[in-house]
């Protein structure tokens, strides 16, 4: 929604641009035709509202008082960083991003490893390691909620009960465990998205280098460590990196599974309910600005290393 | 020659013992993928059963996997008047699709083929604006909606799904277009067809494993799409994904209702999803991993 990577480096993409053609003189302006609508439509839409939400952040705007909009210098901003309910969401954010991230890529890369090899089923494995990732969001926390989490009816009490018998524990899920109820959550439908990207990973391995170090005798440890893992890496970067784009982002499970009760709202969430429901707009906007800034920082850092991936992946 | 025989059997004997080896631990690996597969897809498949189930056998415990089929949960769903939050997603998602296709094609064939000036810093501002937590325009977008008597109009969602997909579109676009021979091009130039029709004539057919990933990726992440829905929606506009978080306030057992509406709701991107996996890959790293 801003301009972070107005010039992340002058390195031009390996990928590259064809040669420059015999009609480059034909007026730039030809060469921009193609170009502008989707650049003026994005610009419209995404650049627009950004500076809409650095002005409304300096404003003291609740729509329940719409006579009392007058500018508020950085109050709101004050009101943002001393507000305990703030603060929380913005550790929330963290610690749901880096461990949904760190969990999903780590299994996505056992099965993706087991998924490499060659065995019966293969394909059907691989269509329903799939299928998390392809239910509806609101969904699939839905399913997690009601079915799967609920402490009376729910699936994972009921085979408690079934292994157990009588007496087994009956724990409620999401009110002892909030914050791993939604974690666990978002893991299920993360882990077959990294999966996917780090199959294509292992797909794209030279197997003849491979072969060759296993006849020099390389133990089956040494060829992970030393040739597959560090032909994974960018791949791994990648997938964290998109992961975690869409995993700070998310409102969906927060909204379903704890409607953002029991610590566990997180930054999107806290501006959704600071503008929807406390209906208190100068505040949601400085809250937006604060994430805005904090993304750029991450991602000045995040560009540069999607940069390298690009480069090496595209050729 | 004698000497080396009895080395030659030492190393056909290894390879037999490592080859007996790996079949066990393939066998083993076999075993193990498919207990994981099992694992991931259990949930989805209990989602399923459930909904097929009488709302007093969906809420027993323990569960009661045997209990006798119906169609209840469906029935109570289709009651419920679905059809135009359905249809309103539909809207969205294949007008929106249409939409990023029909302006990132050619912005990418200005980033890759007939390059602009400073093309990689335009490559990087669409990217940086999928970096930006959408949220943080959500108020504008809301005002701005109210201010022209866009609330509750499906096309106001529209354009918000075609700008927060354009990016992915380009960026994926631009990494095909990269690889058409440019003498094709020129052939075509030559011919006299100008840059739509080059674009549709020469280019759509080369790149077409790329379109196709882009709109496949470009329509689920709009059928998905809740919070902006929720906000800039009300009772008209409503999209599936809104219609499903305000199933779940009635009293009593819904459990297998709920199940039956989650699954007609995913059955589109199930549907696209498993149709096209390969695609998938290309279109969630924008075009990164082929």
């Amino acid at each position: 929604m801003s301009p972070v990577a107005q010039n992340p480096t002058k390195n031009p993409l390996a990928t590259g641009p064809a040669k420059p053609s015999r009609m480059q003189r034909a007026g730039a302006w030809s060469r921009r035709m193609p170009l502008l609508p989707a650049l003026i439509f994005v610009i419209l839409l995404t650049q627009i509202p950004f500076v809409t939400t650095i002005v409304i952040s300096f404003m003291k705007w609740n729509a329940y008082y719409p006579d009392e909009i007058v500018f508020a210098g950085l109050s709101n901003f004050v009101k943002v960083f001393t507000d305990v309910n703030a603060r929380q969401a913005i550790l929330v954010t963290i610690i749901l991003t880096v461990s949904v991230v760190v969990i999903s890529l780590l299994l996505g890369l056992g099965a993706a490893l087991l998924l490499d090899h060659s065995f019966p089923g293969r394909g059907i494995v691989r269509t329903m390691m799939i299928t998390p990732f392809l239910v509806v969001p609101v969904a699939a926390a839905l399913l997690w909620k009601h079915a799967l989490y609920n402490p009376v009816y729910g699936l994972f009490n009921g085979l408690l009960r079934l292994v157990f018998g009588e007496n087994a524990p009956q724990p409620d899920w999401i009110s002892e465990h909030p914050l791993w109820a939604v974690i666990v959550a978002i893991v299920w439908q993360w882990t077959p998205f990294m999966m996917l990207i780090i199959l294509a990973g292992l797909q794209s391995r030279p197997l003849d280098v491979v072969e060759a170090a296993r006849i020099d005798g390389a133990t089956g440890r040494q060829i992970f460590t030393h040739m597959t893992l560090p032909h994974l890496r960018p791949f791994m970067e990648l997938a964290a990196l998109l992961g975690a784009i869409n995993i700070v982002q998310n409102f969906d499970h927060v909204f379903t599974i704890t409607s953002g009760g029991l610590g566990t709202a997180n930054l999107p969430y806290y501006i959704y309910q600071t503008f929807y429901t406390a209906h208190d707009y100068g505040r949601a906007s400085a809250a937006g600005v604060i994430v805005v800034i904090g993304t750029i920082i991450i991602a000045t850092f995040a560009l540069r290393t999607v940069f390298t991936i690009f480069n090496e992946e595209t050729r | 020659m004698s000497a080396y025989a009895p080395g030659t059997r030492a190393a056909q004997l290894g390879l037999k013992i490592r080859q007996k080896k790996t079949t066990r631990s393939s066998t083993l690996i076999g075993i193990g993928a498919w207990i994981v597969g099992l694992v991931f897809v259990f949930p989805v498949l209990w989602m399923v059963l459930t909904s097929f189930h009488r709302e007093a056998d969906a809420a027993t415990n323990p569960p009661s996997f045997a209990a006798p089929l119906v169609l209840d949960g469906y029935r109570a769903f289709f009651d419920s008047n679905p059809w135009p939050s359905l249809l309103n997603s539909l809207t969205a998602s294949v007008v929106s699709t249409i939409l990023v296709i029909l302006l990132a094609f050619p912005a990418a064939y200005a980033l890759s083929i007939r390059p602009v000036k400073k093309w990689s810093d335009v490559l990087f501002f669409f990217l940086s604006t999928k970096f930006m937590p959408i949220v943080a325009g959500l108020l504008p977008l809301y005002l701005f909606a109210q201010k022209v008597q866009l609330l509750d109009n499906i096309w106001m969602l529209i354009a918000f799904y075609t700008t927060m997909n354009l990016p992915i579109a380009v960026w994926m676009l631009r990494s095909f277009l990269a690889e058409v021979p440019v003498e094709m091009l020129e052939a075509a130039e030559v011919d006299g067809a100008g840059l739509i029709r080059s674009l549709r004539e020469v280019i759509a057919p080369v790149v077409m494993p790329g379109l196709a990933a882009a709109a496949l990726i470009c329509f689920i992440f709009s059928w998905n799409e809740l919070l902006f829905a929720r906000v800039l929606t009300g009772t008209v506009a409503q999209t599936a994904p809104v219609f499903l978080t305000g199933f779940v306030t009635s009293q009593g057992l819904f459990l297998a209702k709920v199940c039956a509406a989650s699954l007609v709701v995913s059955l589109p991107v199930l549907l696209a999803g498993f149709a096209a996996q390969d695609k998938l890959v290309q279109g969630l790293s924008m075009g990164a991993v082929r």
